[in-house]
């Protein structure tokens, strides 16, 4: 039983991770590298972005006012503070050529899936141990579970961020995230198990708990990132956790509903 | 589990040992990519971490 479930959260694993690196490759990381030009100052939110006719003006009308409420910086004094506060993550980053970096990137999508894909086999033997049978159907809706567990329910309170973006304090944010992943999976799996009110009604609870916790906040705005590239890496990051989720719980149910070898 | 009463304690016995031993290798192995500390591994993870939405920085 160890070596099917082992073999199938690493086939399915793999399979999704690879996946996942062809969507980032295309759609995630040129958002990554072209943020992290902001996040030196290469670029500058208004001063560096072409065709941003009303950003000229506003870069010397508006240069106090938006530095005041600590919006995107509109001048070159503006984004210094704010990238230095940050780069020093970035130093070792920014020095690894790019094919090492996006093998890396391969190799720990790789790792993650297949830690997803552990835990969700987990998932699936401790089902059977109440009878439930999983198949590569009972799989996608485990998947599409896992994506709402641990990427779109923690996204409600820490959207998912490009480099050079303020957030607060890392090992708080990291216990609100790791405490949601772990909330929103129970309060799934009751809900889609629970064989009463009560159950379903606790299964509400846990989901809606982090939530009413709410996520720690940075003290203020001030990224150097332009909104339109930050939303659209957002979505973007979401749907390929989408995506790579779903192939990974239909894979491991497929996998798992196999007859042992 | 329409097998004898003692057969199933044992083998959910040991069913249960191996579905934690899997759990465990699982989340090690989303520790390691996404939450560690340590800044080698931050650094190599980076694009991921952000892309999967794990808290960084």
């Amino acid at each position: 039983m160890l070596k099917h479930m082992l073999t199938g959260a690493l086939f399915a694993g793999v399979l999704a991770g690879l996946l996942a690196a062809l969507l980032q490759y295309f759609l995630v990381q040129p958002l990554i590298v072209l943020s992290e030009r902001y996040e030196s100052g290469e670029l500058v939110h208004f001063a560096g972005v072409a065709g941003a006719e009303a950003g000229h003006d506003h870069d010397h009308a508006a240069t106090e006012p938006a530095a005041a409420e600590g919006a995107a910086p509109a001048a070159d004094t503006a984004a210094a503070p704010a990238a230095e506060a940050h780069d020093h993550h970035h130093d070792d980053g920014e020095e690894t050529p790019p094919l090492t970096r996006n093998l890396l990137t391969v190799g720990f999508l790789g790792l993650v899936y297949v830690g997803y894909g552990l835990i969700l086999t987990a998932g699936f033997a401790l089902a059977a141990q109440f009878g439930i049978e999983i198949t590569a159907r009972q799989g996608l809706l485990w998947g599409l579970a896992g994506f709402a567990a641990f990427q779109l329910a923690p996204a409600i309170g820490l959207a998912p961020e490009l480099p050079g973006t303020p957030a607060a304090d890392l090992t708080a944010r990291q216990i609100w995230w790791v405490g949601t992943a772990i909330a929103t999976a129970g309060g799934l799996a009751l809900i889609g198990y629970g064989r009463s009110l009560v159950p379903l009604l606790a299964g509400a609870v846990l989901l809606a708990l982090p939530h009413v916790i709410g996520a720690p906040e940075p003290e203020s705005f001030g990224g150097v990132v332009p909104p339109e590239l930050a939303a659209s890496f957002a979505a973007r990051a979401l749907a390929v956790g989408l995506i790579s989720w779903t192939v990974l719980g239909w894979l491991a149910g497929r996998f798992w509903s196999q007859p042992e070898a | 589990m329409t097998t004898s009463t003692s057969l199933s304690t044992a083998k959910s016995g040991s069913a249960l040992i191996a579905i934690l031993f899997v759990t465990v290798l699982g989340v090690s192995s989303v520790f390691l990519t996404g939450l560690a500390h340590s800044q080698t591994l931050h650094d190599a993870a980076h694009d991921v971490r952000h892309t999967t939405g794990f808290p960084c920085h």
